[in-house]
């Protein structure tokens, strides 16, 4: 059977680390950074007698990923232990939910190729994180400031049947994560892991092939990567009449490839029971309630959003909505300026362009959303002209300030005196005459020629639409 | 004064309070008992002098420099080697915790601190407080103050020996299935084992969570309601902690026991329980009934399946809590070619036959295709045994029952038969599975001279009926006044 006869079933477990100030279970920061094991304390040490208290804004931001993709929500939760021994792990058992998790069902939507599918939830729970594990040259350490740091673990049905669909997943999942301001998302600080089920079976065969999980892929091109080669490695094998194991392999990046682990050593038996330290969470209908109409508008409403209220393009509302912060500064901009269509050109272009140049997010840019409606205000009332206004536009990228000061300081005040620019006008008409009379023999791209001039004379100040009123009347 | 040793924890405060004596004398009459006396009793594990002159000398010059003064200001406390204090040892009786030191104040034991209480020293136990008569501590035999080659119960035996021998004014104990009760019982002091949740667990090294409960051993029930009342009440560091008001309960001791109604539930006075506890038991239940109590029968038709179900419930939650000693953070630890190598060479080394016993017991009941069979019908079992207790507390106020079968037994006796050990809880485990609270009393000797105790049962944060009850008895009998002989 050739390769392109097998279908790929692949199913997603996402960590996501929210964004909450303290740990799951005790006071301490949850900051990323700082010397090793300094944000630690009795209970997340899992010192003899310390007991968990739970923290209830990591139980909102569960619920309300939950709401946010349509799951139902448990009125009625509770906690488990899951027990296993990893030096990790400071009580070498992981506070989890077993069989009452916060949240069950829901759905995401993802598009790949322009094809739109419905990727739908299992469940969402909420858990604690481990420690990590360093290893020095002749020794090992572990770094426990991680260590009971919120985990809420999202896990997918096995629907998605490609690397290109569990990297659109991925990418959806985390706009919505950003939306909520539920997790900073950020990849590098491992605030998004997953791990990935994944197995083939000929097209056509009803009952799914054996499975692999695959584990330390750091960022979604690495999800992406690891899958590509996963699938393509169990097509070889089963085609080739061999068998898949039922394994955990671990991903190399730097190597490109899968690597089984030792299967044995990873055969755990949980023993998962109630955590008896932790009454169980009880949500009044209220509550929830409560919660769901303090919900966010999510990157689909807001798409729809920007094209019917304020007339965007779709592709605009697509690229811009694709990333919170830009869409916010959109949103901003444009109401202080009042022209929709004008502040996306410039975050579009001239903005993103900047930022991709410099490496930097639009939260961390000088240029202030009321400083572009600014520049956009003096582009519309013709103080300035387009070529102008990008100068500005960097300058204020560069060191923020006041659009209308920096026109000023810089001279930059068009100038439409009708006056003057005759003058500049003849000017230029007399040093041109080649030009001048292959204009008046039709060649009317020579009119531009003699604008540029104009221009030029004017050190950019002109007006180009009033220098080519006046120079097509002079040359009539 | 020669035997400021012997004071309960009120006479002691009035002395203090009267100038009569000084904190630091209080606590020098207890460090000259101990050394006088320890020898042969064996109920301390550490003891630091010196921190608790300093601070008896603090204690003395907070009352110096007037204001209102706590009542419990300047008393010595022992304290089970189980609580985690600031600073000091907590080995729990195991090698495994040799040489750590805790870096906190168990919540119970902050409050007694912040009230001005002295944190005397600690206290002998089986290993992790598994075990009835503190013959499983890997560091040392406690004996039972009446009677040398006898064991004082347990787990919380040297609590209880260090009261009975007044090596202590009053101890804290912990009791999962009857540690504070049984070993009151066989010493012939005060225990009182409060509901669950009463008392914050926060600091008290867990052995089986959900049954575990601080409390007070002491010389009279007046003195176990003043320690109950100062660590009683919400702690935001333990979820199991109950948000109830806690009462001054001084106001329910009366001197008779009008309008009470005290059941006598028939399946705790069964065959085979010796029959100088049963006859000492029911003269104690005949002189409630003189003290104005209605007595009547009742029936808690499933304790015959509490047992079980309890050994399968506390090792369960043992397996858990105990995996975090590995040798990784604090400790002991064996070096091992790799982690899990290492974990197994710390732990065979570090524990005792009875915790690797428990934990190999609970693992298994918890392991995948064994979790319905055994712990989940063990908490049906639970729930059944608490109804049973709902029902009774309808119509009773208290129930009077034995703490254990039989008075305390020859140190060795039972010490190579776990089941038989098991078996001795059968009076008391009922409490921690239903999460009631429960008082141990004296009530008499047997022939031998060893001390015996009455056990009475209270619903779920009603310590006052129980105290009440256990306080007219004691006025109206004279057991608390009899002392063990020992040379010193």
């Amino acid at each position: 059977m050739s390769p392109s006869n097998y279908r790929a079933t692949v199913g997603l477990e996402v960590h996501v680390q929210l964004k909450t100030r303290t740990k799951m279970f005790c006071g301490c920061p949850t900051e990323f950074g700082e010397l090793p094991n300094t944000n630690v304390c009795p209970v997340c040490l899992g010192y003899p007698g310390a007991m968990p208290v739970m923290n209830a804004e990591a139980i909102r931001l569960c619920v309300r990923t939950g709401l946010m993709i349509g799951c139902r929500i448990n009125p009625y939760s509770k906690f488990d232990r899951k027990n296993y021994f990893y030096p990790d792990m400071p009580k070498n058992f992981q506070i989890s939910q077993y069989d009452q998790p916060l949240c069950l069902g829901g759905e995401v939507e993802i598009e790949v190729d322009g094809r739109k599918k419905i990727i739908h939830v299992t469940r969402i729970h909420q858990e604690e994180d481990v420690g990590k594990n360093m290893h020095f040259e002749s020794s090992s350490g572990i770094d426990f400031n991680r260590a009971g740091t919120p985990l809420m673990e999202l896990v997918t049905e096995p629907e998605i049947e490609s690397a290109d669909e569990a990297f659109a997943f991925l990418l959806a999942l985390k706009q919505i994560l950003v939306y909520g301001n539920i997790s900073d998302c950020n990849l590098e600080e491992g605030n998004l892991r997953c791990d990935v089920n994944c197995s083939v079976r000929p097209e056509g065969q009803k009952e799914l092939g054996v499975k692999t999980e695959l584990k330390n892929m750091n960022t979604f091109k690495g999800v992406h990567r690891a899958l590509s080669y996963e699938i393509k490695r169990q097509i070889d094998v089963v085609s080739k009449g061999g068998t898949i194991r039922q394994e955990t392999r671990r991903w190399d990046d730097a190597a490109g490839v899968t690597l089984a682990m030792r299967s044995k050593e990873y055969a755990h038996d949980y023993r998962y029971f109630p955590e008896p330290d932790l009454m169980p969470v009880v949500l009044p209908t209220a509550q929830i309630e409560e919660w769901r109409q303090q919900l966010p508008e999510l990157p689909a409403a807001r798409r729809a959003r920007l094209i019917r209220d304020l007339g965007l393009p779709e592709y605009d509302a697509e690229v811009l909505v694709a990333d919170k912060a830009v869409a916010d500064y959109f949103e901003e901009t444009a109401r202080l300026c009042g022209n929709a269509k004008a502040a996306s050109n410039w975050i579009m272009t001239e903005m993103l362009r900047a930022l991709t140049e410099k490496g930097l997010a639009i939260g961390a840019v000088k240029i202030q959303p009321v400083a572009l409606a600014g520049l956009i205000k003096l582009v519309e009332a013709k103080t300035i002209n387009m070529p102008s206004a990008k100068e500005v536009f960097n300058i204020l990228f560069e060191q923020g300030g006041d659009p209308e000061s920096i026109v000023k300081a810089k001279g930059m005040v068009q100038v439409s005196d009708s006056g003057a620019l005759e003058t500049f006008a003849d000017q230029a008409i007399a040093a041109n005459e080649k030009v001048v009379a292959d204009y008046k023999a039709g060649k009317k791209v020579a009119l531009q020629f003699l604008v540029g001039q104009v221009m030029k004379l004017s050190k950019g100040k002109a007006n180009p639409q009033v220098v080519m009123q006046i120079l097509e009347k002079k040359l009539q | 004064m020669s035997d400021l040793h012997s004071l309960s924890l009120h006479q002691a405060s009035s002395l203090l309070a009267g100038r009569q004596c000084s904190s630091e004398e209080l606590v020098q009459a207890l460090l000259k008992r101990i050394a006088a006396v320890d020898a042969s009793v064996q109920a301390y594990v550490s003891l630091d002098a010196e921190s608790a002159l300093a601070q008896a000398r603090e204690a003395d010059r907070r009352r110096a420099s007037g204001g209102s003064v706590d009542p419990l200001l300047g008393l010595p406390i022992a304290v089970k080697d189980v609580l985690n204090v600031d600073g000091q040892p907590c080995t729990c009786a195991s090698r495994i915790l040799e040489g750590y030191i805790s870096p906190y104040d168990a919540t119970c034991v902050a409050r007694l601190r912040s009230r001005g209480a002295i944190l005397l020293g600690r206290v002998n136990m089986d290993e992790f407080a598994m075990g009835s008569s503190t013959e499983n501590s890997a560091f040392k035999v406690t004996r039972n103050p009446w009677k040398l080659d006898h064991v004082p119960g347990g787990s919380s035996g040297g609590s209880a020996a260090a009261v009975a021998a007044d090596e202590a004014l009053a101890a804290l104990g912990t009791d999962t299935g009857g540690s504070i009760r049984q070993p009151a019982a066989f010493c012939g002091c005060v225990g009182l084992k409060p509901t669950y949740g009463r008392i914050s667990r926060y600091g008290l090294t867990a052995f089986a969570s959900s049954l575990d409960q601080v409390g007070p051993l002491t010389k009279t029930v007046q003195d176990a309601s003043l320690l109950l009342r100062a660590m009683s009440g919400h702690d935001p560091m333990d979820s199991s902690s109950v948000d109830v008001p806690v009462p001054d309960y001084s106001l329910a001791l009366r001197p008779d026991l009008k309008g009470m109604k005290l059941g006598l539930p028939k399946e705790y006075f069964v065959e085979g329980m010796d029959p100088q506890v049963e006859s000492a038991v029911r003269a104690a239940v005949e002189q409630c009934r003189a003290l104005g109590a209605e007595i009547v029968e009742v029936s808690l038709p499933h304790t015959r399946y509490a047992i079980a179900a309890y050994y399968v419930i506390a090792t369960a939650e043992a397996s858990a809590n105990l995996a975090r000693f590995d040798g990784v953070r604090y400790g002991k630890r064996v070096e091992g070619e790799d982690p899990i190598d290492m974990y197994g060479k710390t732990r065979a080394a570090g524990f005792g036959r009875e915790v690797k016993r428990r934990i190999i017991l609970g693992t298994y009941v918890l392991s995948s295709g064994y979790y319905d069979a055994y712990y989940l019908r063990a908490q049906k079992v639970r729930t059944l045994i608490r109804n049973d207790f709902l029902k009774a507390f309808e119509t009773c106020d208290a129930l009077l029952t034995p703490v254990a079968p039989t008075a305390a037994y020859r140190i060795g006796e039972k010490k190579d038969d776990p089941l038989q050990m098991y078996l001795g809880d059968i009076f008391t485990v009922t409490a921690n599975l239903a999460g009631i609270c429960g008082l141990s009393a004296p009530c008499g000797f047997t022939g031998g001279g060893l001390p015996i105790g009455l056990q009475i049962l209270g619903p779920g944060f009603k310590e006052e009926n129980i105290l009440r009850v256990g306080h007219a008895y004691e006025q109206a009998t004279e057991w608390r006044l009899k002392k063990p002989e020992l040379k010193g």
